[in-house]
């Protein structure tokens, strides 16, 4: 992979080949991973890829393009390849008219972070893995490697960000599809913390053993894990918290922008970049701000703004990626002690996992999707049984509003375990949800 | 050494990964991938930034001692690619003993494939490529309430070159399109969605993939009906009839046959993240899947089709197979490694999205075959019904079971008779139950290739494009609902 002062020279040699009032941006995004992936507790593919690319931006007043390309890690044909793209970018933008939306960070702020790598060798992370898994059916992926995201701009901003985590998810599968999915992600193996993530995964592989039963249709006081609870906001980052979306009514919190909507008043969600693990700086340079606040107390306060929506609806920017998802969004916990959530629970469904969310009614904001992995009955605050699979299709103006009956007082922290393309940095923080009655159709 | 700033020759490629294969191994390849694309979008009348990419890297594979190794790199010098191969023949030794056991694949085929020539992006310009899309998407700008519209097309080209240690050599260029346009009509809290086909409408080809989808012609109709889906009553609820357009077939036929049917999904590879199956082992050649009127063909050789191929990212020669024949399960969609481990005749179907991620079993092109009935003969038999198109909600569950879909817009049916627009059709119901109750199928009329360019999978995860060609299709006694059920 490629480190801060392979982009400061290649975006340094290309500004030399700059003409007249050009500005060029420059985004680039490395990593070197390792990963094992395994089922039945053996290793299915192995293996590392090391890749880099830079996406470059070519401006001359209101008009730009924009071209990506895959780096070779060879210093002298990289620096050959940007400036013949810059060419290139220059011949296509006589042919495109005025962006009346470009909007460039002028204000020159450079930044630097780079974390320590002390990652296990991949041969002991594997023998660690393959220890605990003696015995068991076992099916997940390691992976483990440095990631970075940088910026340079022909204005001589320079931003960095590399940090080196492993992330093993995992799942001990019991009998069909009754499993206990499990994730242990950080920056330095710890074998008592995996081994306590081992002897929890044991215990509820212990109860999932009691015969399943099957639940009919119907309302059910629920617990939310937060893994559970994830999947639902997963969904939401989905173009819910972005300005364009918002602004164009295409967010699935269109009614609780409107005010036809509601969110229990203990619900605040933020884009809280100070205590997430991805970068502080967007793909344009622009920083991002300690938190943005999108919801508090049950009410829309912000939303992720980025440059070009700054522009288009005569609004701020706050360091929102051109996607407008959130990178590190933070729910605020609540009063439910994590001891207590069974007992408050009483009777009705501990939810482990939810899968496979989607919206059946988008501007209502009604999600469906279907429990997975451990799922129990409870009743009398005490774990009868496990689940067979149920589908849920509720509003989230009820789940996280009207039939809200707590959040727990704990958070949890969870990293993005994304692949698609590359490795990514963001993650969620969240805390389990009680809710009076949750609606499974199926 | 000299400066290298393009991708190597096929001749160099060989050159180089003959010569720097480690000593004492059983078998490497090496698949190269270079990739061109474009992404244009004109959006609410403004052209957003020309977007376009090059990308060009290997993977090489070791197979060594029982085990195997991936090494994937952009550095594609002698050095790079002697580096590659290192790192994967480090990879299958420190796995062998505690990996599934693969053989490799036996590559030792020589072919090549290249998308079907139509008209080439190259005859037109960049600046007539933007006109065309302004054009396009000024048409959707009917009404004061269609409040978010865009209209874009990506193209991609593909070489993907795959070199194995004892001799195989294959070739493939692909050329990719894919239009897309859609409007947002709102009121109030209420906001409704009109596309071009989901994101169906797409396929292998140039400008000609456009003619082929009406590009040109859409954009006024999707526009009014996002005006009439703002006005249109919610989807009556209750179990009937269901006619399906092959725009909503496309995702019924991928989650609820295509998923269930992979192969690695049934040896449990994905049961950490996309899920496993219903389906067993021993179902097929006697599991009755659907009804007798039910014909599903993977079918890499349909001419234009979004993932048509010669050969699959293994080097497996690929062809039309028969996965269900008159509603009895007769084959999955597993690739060599697969099949060898279930012990089970599969199809050409192992693929990789791009050079940095290893093959496993994927729908290619996976599509219902063509039945007797006319559309009209088909809605004729219905008294009560809903006639749904284009897919905008999709969830089933980790073994493929129990779905809800939603779709854009929905029609009643009522006495054979097409009526009045419902906005917010939904449909669940478990996979085989639901194709049982497939009670006709129309014929090559109401035939459509389309297929999805964004089927998700794998885990490192994977995003890759899967063909599904589907004529109208009836279902009985099946449980709809809109909004407000």
């Amino acid at each position: 992979m490629i480190d801060a002062t392979y982009l400061d020279d290649l975006v340094a040699n290309a500004t030399r080949h700059l003409i007249g009032d050009e500005v060029l941006l420059a985004a680039t995004h490395s990593e070197s991973t390792v990963f094992a992936r395994f089922n039945d507790a053996r290793v299915r593919q192995a293996g590392t890829i090391d890749q880099s690319s830079i996406d470059l931006d070519l401006i001359e007043g209101l008009r730009h393009t924009q071209a990506g390309l895959r780096l070779s890690g060879d210093a002298a044909s990289d620096r050959v390849r940007v400036v013949a793209a810059i060419e290139r970018l220059r011949e296509q933008r006589a042919l495109v008219p005025d962006d009346p939306h470009l909007i460039i960070n002028t204000d020159v702020t450079s930044t630097q972070f780079v974390g320590d790598d002390d990652l296990p060798p991949s041969d002991d992370a594997l023998a660690a893995i393959t220890r605990g898994a003696v015995g068991k059916d076992l099916v997940g992926i390691y992976t483990a490697g440095s990631v970075a995201s940088g910026f340079a701009n022909s204005l001589g901003q320079r931003n960095w960000f590399q940090t080196s985590t492993f992330n093993f998810d995992w799942t001990f599968y019991l009998q069909a599809d009754k499993a206990v999915k499990n994730s242990y992600a950080g920056h330095s193996w710890d074998e008592q913390v995996f081994g306590r993530k081992l002897s929890d995964a044991n215990a509820k592989l212990d109860a999932l053993a009691r015969p399943a039963i099957t639940l009919a249709p119907g309302e059910y006081r629920a617990y939310l894990t937060p893994a559970a609870l994830l999947e639902v906001v997963e969904l939401l980052s989905w173009g819910s918290f972005g300005a364009r979306a918002q602004r164009t009514s295409q967010s699935a919190l269109l009614r609780l922008l409107t005010g036809e909507g509601e969110l229990h008043p203990s619900v605040r969600i933020s884009e809280d970049t100070a205590n997430g693990v991805a970068p502080d700086f967007q793909e344009q340079g622009f920083l991002r701000p300690s938190e943005v606040v999108l919801i508090e107390h049950g009410k829309p306060v912000d939303a992720l703004v980025s440059p070009r929506s700054a522009v288009e609806f005569d609004i701020e920017p706050n360091g929102a990626a051109g996607d407008e998802s959130p990178r590190s969004l933070a729910i605020g916990p609540g009063d439910l002690e994590a001891d207590d959530v069974l007992g408050r629970l009483g009777t009705g469904l501990h939810v482990g996992n939810l899968w496979y969310t989607n919206f059946s009614d988008r501007p209502a904001c009604r999600v469906t999707g279907m429990t997975r992995f451990a799922t129990f009955w409870v009743e009398g605050g005490g774990i009868v049984a496990p689940v067979n699979v149920l589908r849920f299709d509720d509003s989230i103006y009820n789940l996280l509003g009207s039939r809200l009956a707590g959040l727990t007082s704990e958070a949890e922290f969870v990293f993005d375990n994304s692949t698609y393309e590359q490795r990514t940095s963001a993650s969620v923080k969240l805390p389990g949800a009680l809710v009076d009655a949750m609606r499974f159709t199926l | 050494m000299a400066t290298m700033t393009g991708p190597p020759s096929i001749d160099d490629l060989r050159h180089r990964f003959l010569g720097a294969l480690p000593v004492g191994i059983d078998e490497a390849t090496i698949r190269f991938v270079d990739e061109e694309c474009e992404w244009l979008m004109v959006r609410r009348g403004t052209v957003e930034p020309v977007h376009s990419s090059l990308d060009a890297g290997a993977m090489v594979t070791v197979w060594s001692n029982g085990g195997s190794g991936f090494a994937a790199t952009a550095d594609l010098r002698p050095e790079g690619i002697r580096a590659a191969l290192a790192e994967a023949a480090w990879w299958a030794n420190a796995v062998a003993g505690h990996a599934i056991a693969v053989d490799p694949p036996a590559l030792t085929d020589r072919g090549s494939y290249h998308s079907p020539a139509g008209l080439p992006w190259a005859a037109t310009t960049l600046g007539g490529r933007i006109e065309l899309l302004r054009t396009v998407e000024a048409q959707l700008d009917i009404d004061p309430r269609i409040v978010e519209r865009r209209a874009s097309i990506g193209r991609r080209h593909v070489r993907s070159v795959l070199l194995a240690a004892s001799g195989g050599q294959i070739e493939q260029t692909f050329e990719f399109t894919y239009p897309s346009m859609a409007a947002t009509a709102a009121s109030g809290g209420d906001a409704q969605t009109r596309t071009y086909g989901g994101s169906a409408y797409c396929g292998q080809g140039g400008v000609d993939v456009l003619d082929r989808f009406g590009f040109c012609d859409a954009a006024p109709t999707i526009a009014a009906e996002a005006i009439a889906l703002l006005e249109a009553p919610n989807c009556p609820t209750g179990t009937m009839d269901l006619v399906v357009a092959p725009d909503q077939m496309v995702l019924q036929i991928h989650e609820s046959i295509g998923h269930p049917l992979e192969l690695d999904r049934i040896l449990g590879d994905e049961r950490n993240y996309a899920g496993t199956s219903f389906v067993t082992r021993e179902m097929f050649g006697s599991f009755r899947y659907g009804s007798d009127l039910l014909n599903v063909t993977f079918d890499p050789t349909v001419e234009g089709q979004l993932a048509s191929y010669a050969f699959d990212d293994d080097g497996s020669p690929a062809t039309r197979q028969y996965l269900i024949r008159d509603g009895v399960l007769l084959r999955p969609l597993g690739g060599s490694t697969s099949q060898a481990r279930a012990g089970l005749s599969g199809v050409a179907n192992s693929r990789a999205s791009s050079w940095n991620r290893p093959p496993i079993d994927r729908m290619a092109n996976l599509n219902i075959e063509p039945g007797t009935s006319t559309v009209a003969e088909l809605l004729a038999g219905v008294e009560n019904g809903v006639f749904v198109h284009t897919n905008n909600s999709w969830s089933i569950d980790d073994s493929r079971n129990k779905f809800q879909f939603g779709c854009e817009l929905g029609r009643v049916i009522r006495d054979g008779e097409v009526g009045e627009i419902v906005r917010n059709p939904n449909y669940r119901g478990v996979s085989s139950t639901f194709w049982r109750n497939l009670s006709g199928v129309g014929d090559a009329d109401s035939f459509a290739v389309l297929g999805t360019p964004n089927c998700g999978k794998g885990e490192l995860n994977q995003m890759v494009g899967t063909g599904h060609a589907s004529p109208v299709c009836r279902f009985s006694e099946v449980e709809v609902f809109g909004a407000d059920e």
